[in-house]
């Protein structure tokens, strides 16, 4: 009963959809008032069936109601909570939903805190929002329903992919889905300013922060991610370049150059209509790794539902949103004046080489994600595109970006001098190299990577310090110090993201060139040496968990005789599912993690031991965190606030007011 | 009862667990050797996995490829005979670094054709804008000039 009722609620969710795409479209064209307001109590309308929707869903994992098929695929009666309530989003339907589920949840928030906008922007914008919103929906009910009923209910399910029961990737779709969708908004605000054909300050403003938003949940998502490749697939590795990470990053660097062009619209009325593009080639990348993670085009670890014709719907979407959002950008655009005079030399030409690097990155990694494919349609040859061709082609613009990033952060608008600029930052400049000459010198070998890593995430990080410093002015130490703390978050934000990313090129670098390895067979009781430890394996162990069987070794690290840790490498088994996983142990330090993990027993009676350094790799994520966290303090700036209060006005409206 | 069942199943089945991807017994006594293999073996796709390298696989056949580039190793070919050998056996297939041959140089030069395109028009772009007029004052558009001009004149 509850299952159907989810189901038909997402039907009505549908309708209600349907009308808000069109009804208050109409009304800004004709200038109805009362056709325009009418997008707000639907947008909560329909965020509130969808809501309902997927209750009922995750009520039907929780009390594992096996006359479900999807919750009997995914689920199994001895599955941990979290992982029921986890496993709703783990499978194709249920991500789907989740998929509409955030949509609609963005809808319904650009009607609660969009009070501010002019009535046509608003109006446009929650009606753009709700024709994706109907297509999504149109390809979970038609092509992936999540409530599909079984005749016979069986007495069990066959339980989640263990792989997916893990804290790390239970919380990582619902952050990129966040992330994806975010992006959906900023569309939503491309084409509604595009239909108005007025793209000003204000308009920078409002998208901003819901770039920002969708930037932040996209990072998290995908060092979620990455953090669980590295200590689940067993070997540490944090990057594959697999076409589904690829479909992730290409939308973060889009985000990214967005939300950096966005501060240019709202500061200095240039670079429109770029950035109208952008928003929509950001959420057209969002849409084509939704597309390649489903349609199973492109073979890759992640995706779980190759089905072609639910591949050739969503190309369907995709189609049919670029192809409209492009050809009205293509009539619009040159309406679209730009104001700000700036000369070359300004934070306006910076913030344009910005865009052209994450840009053009961006274009790699998408050529080397679709090139088998096309070398296989047009030249019949079939080859692999690799981690090494990505390497070698990225990584330039990536160098290129971190090495003028603190120079243009420090641009003043309009009109700016280098010398002047760099005077600050020449002594960090030769401080930053001078780090890397030492480390090329104590290193042994001769990789370059970790020198010049090293010198450009202290030129990044140590550059986005003296911004921030030299925004308190002149003055005596104490004054500035004060003064710092009374800086708005916009500039907090800046500095704390410039400097995760530093952080996260340093450790990228050090990670990849100082890592080091040692694979061995081990007996119960014996000891080895690695990286100054004395590692000795005391037992290896049958244990039962929950819904698995563990073999579990047990690693004591001694260092100078002391005992530093006692690790417990995993190997595990889940009967139901039929599936192996490895689990690694790993010391987290500072300066370096301790991973080990556990392989088969030999013939001779030991065991297979697999140990590697890995030098500041918590480094990466906390990176990655700053990231996140600058664009949260940028998101709290006073600026965006004051505009989010002034929803609390009402107009007239039934909308809920914006706490 | 349920538990020592699925105990039962699990060790059963516990042969087919994964093995570590380079097992002990595969490394080449000769350390020179073998991290020259460890190299190529990162350049080598896993063919029956998704996107791996035979470096990083569990795959019995990804086990059997990495004995293959040692034994060529050990017979005294170089690395880029060992990655010919494999190609000629396997197919362009098996190469994560795609070649530089034929249409695959539209892969490689792409990006960096893009963006030199994107520095000389968006140094037009810059150019433009230098020496473009300084807008009215009150930030309006001409249109919205033209208007409130029109307004004022009631």
């Amino acid at each position: 009963m509850i299952v159907e009722l989810g189901h038909f609620a997402l039907i009505l969710a549908f309708a209600v959809a349907l009308a808000q795409a069109a009804i208050p479209l109409v009304g800004a064209h004709k200038g109805w008032r009362d056709w325009m307001v009418l997008a707000n109590p639907l947008a909560t309308l329909q965020f509130m069936l969808v809501a309902l929707s997927y209750a009922a869903l995750t009520y039907a994992f929780l009390v594992s109601d096996f006359s479900v098929k999807l919750v009997v695929d995914n689920s199994h009666t001895l599955k941990p909570l979290i992982y029921k309530i986890s496993g709703v989003w783990g499978n194709h339907e249920g991500s789907m939903l989740l998929w509409v589920l955030t949509l609609a949840l963005f809808g319904a928030c650009a009607a609660w805190f969009g009070g501010n906008l002019p009535a046509t922007l608003q109006a446009r914008v929650l009606a753009v929002q709700s024709a994706i919103t109907a297509a999504f929906m149109a390809f979970t009910i038609f092509t992936s329903n999540p409530f599909t009923r079984l005749a016979v209910p069986p007495f069990d399910g066959t339980d989640l992919n263990p792989l997916l029961q893990d804290p790390g990737l239970a919380f990582h779709p619902p952050f990129l889905y966040l992330g994806y969708v975010g992006l959906s908004m900023a569309f939503s605000f491309a084409v509604a300013a595009l239909i108005e054909g007025r793209v000003d300050a204000a308009w920078g403003r409002w998208v901003r922060p819901w770039t920002l938003a969708a930037w932040v949940f996209l990072t998290i998502g995908i060092a979620t991610g990455s953090w669980w490749a590295y200590y689940e697939l067993g070997w540490g590795g944090f990057w594959f370049w697999d076409p589904v990470e690829n479909a992730s990053l290409m939308p973060w660097l889009f985000a990214a150059a967005l939300l950096h062009s966005a501060i240019v619209v709202e500061k200095r009325e240039t670079l429109k209509s770029w950035t109208i593009l952008l928003a929509i080639l950001g959420f057209g990348f969002s849409l084509m790794g939704t597309f390649i993670v489903r349609s199973g085009l492109l073979t890759s670890v992640h995706a779980f539902a190759m089905d072609p014709e639910r591949g050739v719907f969503i190309l369907m979407i995709l189609a049919a949103f670029m192809g409209g959002a492009l050809t009205l950008f293509a009539f619009r655009a040159p309406v679209l004046e730009a104001k700000g005079v700036f000369a070359t030399v300004s934070r306006e030409s910076a913030l344009v080489v910005n865009n052209v690097l994450l840009a053009v990155s961006s274009f790699v990694i998408f050529i080397g994600t679709m090139w088998p494919l096309v070398a296989e349609m047009l030249f019949d040859r079939v080859l692999s595109v690799g981690p090494p061709f990505f390497n070698t082609a990225f990584t330039p613009f990536m160098v290129a970006l971190a090495m003028v990033l603190p120079i243009g952060a420090m641009m003043p608008w309009k009109r700016g001098n280098i010398a002047k600029v760099m005077q600050p930052l020449w002594g960090i400049a030769a401080f930053s190299v001078a780090m890397g000459a030492v480390t090329w010198a104590l290193q042994t070998g001769n990789s370059p990577l970790v020198p010049v890593g090293l010198a450009l995430g202290l030129w990044v990080f140590l550059g986005s310090v003296v911004d921030i410093w030299t925004r308190t002015g002149r003055g005596t130490i104490g004054h500035r110090f004060k003064r710092l703390g009374r800086l708005p978050r916009a500039d907090w934000g800046k500095a704390t993201a410039h400097i995760g990313l530093g952080m996260t090129v340093f450790a990228v670098a050090a990670l990849v060139g100082w890592e080091s390895e040692d694979i061995r067979v081990v007996q119960i009781g014996e000891s080895f040496e690695k990286g100054g430890y004395t590692l000795t394996l005391t037992s290896v162990d049958r244990v039962q968990g929950p819904n698995y069987v563990s073999t579990m070794g047990t690693i004591e690290a001694h260092r100078d005789g002391r005992l530093i840790t006692t690790l417990h490498p995993e190997k595990r088994f889940y009967p139901i599912a039929g599936m192996p996983t490895t689990e690694a142990a790993i010391d987290y330090k500072i300066h370096r993690d301790l991973y080990l993990t556990l392989g088969d027993p030999q013939d001779n009676g030991g065991w297979a031991v697999r140990t590697y350094i890995k030098p500041f790799a918590n480094w990466l994520w906390f990176g990655c965190f700053l990231m996140a966290l600058g664009g949260i303090f940028s998101l709290s700036d006073r600026r965006y606030r004051v505009a989010a209060g002034a929803a609390k006005t009402p107009r007239g409206t039934g909308t809920v007011p914006a706490e | 009862m349920k538990g020592l069942r699925i105990l039962i199943a699990a060790l059963a089945l516990g042969l087919s667990a994964p093995a570590l991807a380079v097992q002990p017994d595969e490394i080449l006594d000769d350390a020179a050797l073998e991290s020259r293999a460890r190299d190529i073996s990162a350049g080598l796709r896993c063919l029956v996995c998704r996107n791996e390298s035979i470096d990083e696989s569990n795959a019995e056949l990804a086990r059997d490829m990495r004995l293959l580039v040692r034994e060529r190793l050990v017979e005294g070919d170089s690395n880029t005979e060992v990655v010919a050998f494999i190609v000629e056996r396997y197919g362009e297939y098996v190469l994560l670094r795609p070649t530089t041959e034929g249409a695959n140089i539209i892969l490689w030069v792409a990006a960096p054709v893009l963006f030199v395109i994107a520095l000389l028009s968006s140094g037009l772009y810059l150019r433009q804008r230098a020496n473009a007029p300084e807008p009215l004052k009150g930030g309006l558009s001409r249109d919205e000039e033209a208007r409130l001009k029109e307004l004022l004149k009631d």
